[in-house]
């Protein structure tokens, strides 16, 4: 059996070794790569930048823990800079086990914001985030495109009560708010199709500035949107991720994973092309024996 | 009446919904309201139909000694003990006798679905009684335990420390995890069926090694690549992806218009 | 970190790496977390759809009179019909009266179809359309600021996305066969559809990726935590922990790897 063709025969399992091998080694190697941003996820960074303090940003979770890798740093990163700009959050969360994310992310975000921290140059004060005066948790409920449609009309139609069970009109932040015409944008951190039916059943209905942050599998689907201007802005991926942090200069997960993210492209790249050269190899040797 | 109505129902429910668009009245507001507030409820009912399903999945599983039976165990448990979570709370700091009250309901569960499993009729009833002592117990820490309580009205089970703990340090690894998987198969496959044949594939596989490189700070020339990646996501892949929305949004209103017409019908089934 | 929590992450360690475990071969390690998971997740979703869902949109306003009759005091009594129309839905497992659930799933069709048809058109055809057929930017054909390939507003980009989407829109006419300049279009179609199919594949690569990144992360917390002597809540237990594990993983490594080979010599 030539070269070629025992490449070729390879057990998969050493494929997945080696791969292992490259990330956990990258992991720990010590070096940073730059993070070049890019016009998409600039967009959501400069709106949200430019936003005065009290204003209303929706934060949609709508992910479940499989895309939690690459979602949950962009969440992390947009609340974040929300509060540190002493803007409010409604968030809701569409998927099913949205919930527990933003809960998590609630609390893990609260810790994070009562450090002093340095962003871009400018010093940020820490400070206690505060349920129903900074930010209004509104939980799940099934079947998303009715929902966006219902918190068009009043979030109080789907959501009487917040995730807790504290009716809406109790909270001081909500009052006055009744749907999207209350809030500056929309952001919908998404996992699935649920990005479909806020473009057309929120964005294309409502009129609002959606914004998205998508995994990388969906990406490339939703440029169409962003190109007719239905989406204003959107982060791709950890990629998106990174750029989002990059710009404003916090730091986490999702720059800490870039480097591994291009080691691990490197070697399926190598993958590819050692199975393109395997393949020409059998293409000149058919020829050669007149195949 | 079995079949004809259903379809009635759709098409009137449908037209309205259409002339609700275009037709925001105030009338029309208020009864797109009023629907849109019956489906949350509805839909919910709907919902629940699967987790019976997988209630009763697990339970025939265990009754009928089937494949990997014994691991329906472990499912009816992390589903009971989730439930659990949810609706009960610590009064205050100390747990109590939460965590024995939670071991004789688990006991209590495993003996009913022994009892049903069990071939001989002494089999069962040594099962039956099993259950009916761990229930007992059950029931007499739980009203005599004040440490801890059931709140089935308010939140309070949503903050259950144990149940964010079975949701940050089960659900989430788990699930994520399994989608982690993908990355081996993806470079498995890459290696093993992604092959420049013809033009075609050429092109798939140029554009898809543009994107992979776009952010590589040590290929000659990245700030380029940077820019061409972008440019090819922007321009030949919004033009690709545009052909396709297109075409699904196509598709998709033909098809709900077939079925507010009724010409659809396959969503309702047999019978 | 203290002791519980890190008992906690531990148990995440183990059962990341059960499911990691599926990658050399089926095992029981991986049916447990798998089985574990399912039950779990269902729990969880019990809990959400009674309190986020039912609770707050059906029983609050059900009750907000005398709980004891619930809907005869209620100021909204008629919450009732679609909480009848909900369980009917339930009659789907009778043989007999399972024709009774589809009425409550014809008014969820209606209205969600209902509402797709104008919605859908107008987002995924109409503005996509409208946004096809932008005016070109004739002053800056080639790129702003003089000869750029690369700029994304320039006429040149503009008309590619005008002739990408138009010949894609046509590869997808099947009613006409694809020949002569039909054909050729359709050809010019596909070539577009396959560099946007390669730079999906290119993001779905950097996705997969990331999520084996994400673990290796969280294990790496999780060891971390095993071995920082700063924390004041920090003792001896963590470290027996932390070798139990990871003797554990590498023992049962050592023994399949063993098992496996052992197997290959006596057939081979």
């Amino acid at each position: 059996m030539s070269v070629s063709e025992k490449l070729m025969r390879l057990d998969r399992r050493w494929v997945f070794l080696l791969l292992i091998v490259v990330c956990v080694f990258t992991f720990y190697a010590d070096f940073q790569i730059p993070i070049l941003t890019e016009p998409e996820s600039e967009a959501i960074y400069e709106f949200i930048d430019s936003l005065p303090p009290g204003d209303i940003v929706f934060i949609a979770i709508d992910y479940d823990p499989n895309a939690w890798a690459e979602l949950h740093p962009m969440t992390f990163a947009i609340a974040e800079h929300c509060w540190r700009k002493n803007l409010r959050i409604i968030f809701t969360a569409l998927s099913q086990n949205g919930p527990g994310m933003a809960d998590q992310a609630i609390r893990d975000l609260s810790d994070s914001l009562k450090l002093d921290r340095v962003y871009n140059g400018v010093e940020f004060k820490g400070r206690e985030i505060v349920r129903g005066v900074d930010y209004t948790f509104l939980g799940y409920k099934p079947y998303y495109a009715l929902v966006i449609l219902g918190m068009g009309q009043d979030f109080r139609l789907p959501f009487p009560t917040d995730y807790y069970g504290t009716p809406l009109d109790s909270l001081p932040m909500m009052k006055g708010v009744f749907n999207y015409d209350q809030v500056a944008c929309v952001v919908s951190v998404s996992g699935g199709t649920i990005a479909d039916a806020w473009v057309s059943y929120g964005q294309g209905r409502f009129g609002f500035p959606l914004f998205f942050g998508l995994t990388g599998v969906m990406t490339a689907q939703y440029y169409p949107f962003l190109g007719s201007g239905q989406v204003s802005g959107l982060m791709g991926g950890l990629l998106g991720a990174a750029q989002y942090e990059e710009l404003a200069d916090n730091p986490g997960r999702a720059k800490e994973g870039m480097r591994v993210q291009l080691l691990a492209h490197i070697v399926i790249i190598v993958f590819i092309l050692l199975g393109n050269v395997g393949l020409f190899v059998s293409y000149r040797r058919k020829l050669k024996e007149g195949r | 009446m079995k079949r004809q109505l259903p379809f009635v129902l759709v098409f009137i429910f449908g037209v309205f919904m259409v002339f609700q668009y275009f037709a925001p009245h105030e009338k029309s507001e208020r009864i797109y309201e009023f629907f849109l507030d019956w489906i949350y409820i509805i839909g919910t009912f709907a919902l629940a139909l699967g987790i019976w399903s997988l209630f009763r999945v697990s339970v025939d599983k265990i009754k009928n000694h089937k494949e990997a039976w014994r691991y329906s165990y472990v499912t009816l448990a992390g589903l009971y003990l989730m439930i659990a979570f949810g609706f009960t709370q610590r009064v205050g700091e100390p747990w109590g006798w939460y965590f024995v009250w939670l071991l004789l309901s688990l006991v209590c569960l495993g003996s009913v679905m022994q009892a049903r499993a069990a071939t001989s009729t002494g089999q069962k009833k040594k099962y039956a009684a099993a259950a009916l002592v761990a229930l007992a117990l059950a029931v007499v820490v739980a009203l005599l335990d004040d440490a801890w309580a059931f709140y089935f009205y308010t939140a309070e089970g949503l903050e259950n420390s144990m149940f964010r703990v079975f949701f940050d340090y089960i659900l989430i690894p788990i699930l994520a995890t399994m989608f982690s998987l993908l990355a081996f198969f993806i470079a498995s496959a890459a290696y093993r069926s992604f092959r420049a044949r013809n033009v075609l594939a050429s092109l798939l596989l140029v554009a898809a090694l543009l994107v992979m490189m776009r952010f590589n700070p040590w290929i000659p020339g990245a700030e380029q690549v940077a820019r061409a990646s972008n440019w090819l996501m922007n321009v030949p892949n919004l033009a690709a992806q545009r052909a396709i929305v297109v075409g699904v949004g196509l598709g998709m209103v033909a098809t709900a218009l077939k079925v507010v017409l009724g010409i659809e019908r396959g969503y309702m089934g047999k019978g | 970190m203290d002791f519980q929590t890190f008992l906690w992450t531990t148990f995440g360690v183990f059962v990341t790496l059960s499911i990691f475990s599926f990658l050399y071969k089926d095992n029981p390690f991986y049916k447990f977390a798998e089985h574990l998971v399912v039950g779990v997740s269902a729990g969880y979703f019990v809990i959400i759809l009674w309190h986020n869902s039912l609770k707050p949109n059906l029983f609050l306003r059900l009750a907000d009179g005398d709980w004891y009759f619930l809907w005869l005091n209620s100021s909204a009594p008629w919450y009732i019909i679609p909480a009848i129309l909900g369980a009917l839905m339930w009659t789907r497992f009778s043989k007999d009266y399972a024709w009774v659930s589809r009425w409550p799933m014809a008014m969820y069709i209606g209205i969600a179809t209902g509402m797709a048809i104008p919605l859908e058109m107008s987002n995924r055809v109409n503005k996509q359309l409208y946004a096809m057929m932008a005016d070109i930017n004739w002053e800056n054909f080639f790129g702003h600021g003089g000869f750029d390939l690369f700029d994304t507003l320039s006429g040149f980009s503009q008309v590619l996305i005008f002739v990408g989407t138009l010949t894609g829109l046509i590869y997808f006419f099947f009613s006409k066969a694809h020949t002569g300049l039909f054909g050729g279009m359709a050809r010019v179609g596909i070539c577009t559809l396959m560099i946007g199919f390669g730079a999906s594949f290119g993001f779905t690569v950097m996705a997969r990726i990331s999520l084996f990144i994400n673990r290796i992360q969280d294990v790496d917390v999780w060891r971390q935590a095993a071995f920082d002597s700063s924390n004041p809540g920090h003792h001896a237990g963590f470290y027996v922990v932390f070798w139990v594990l990871a003797l554990f993983v590498v023992g049962y490594t050592v023994y399949e790897v063993a098992s496996h080979l052992m197997r290959k010599q006596a057939a081979g």
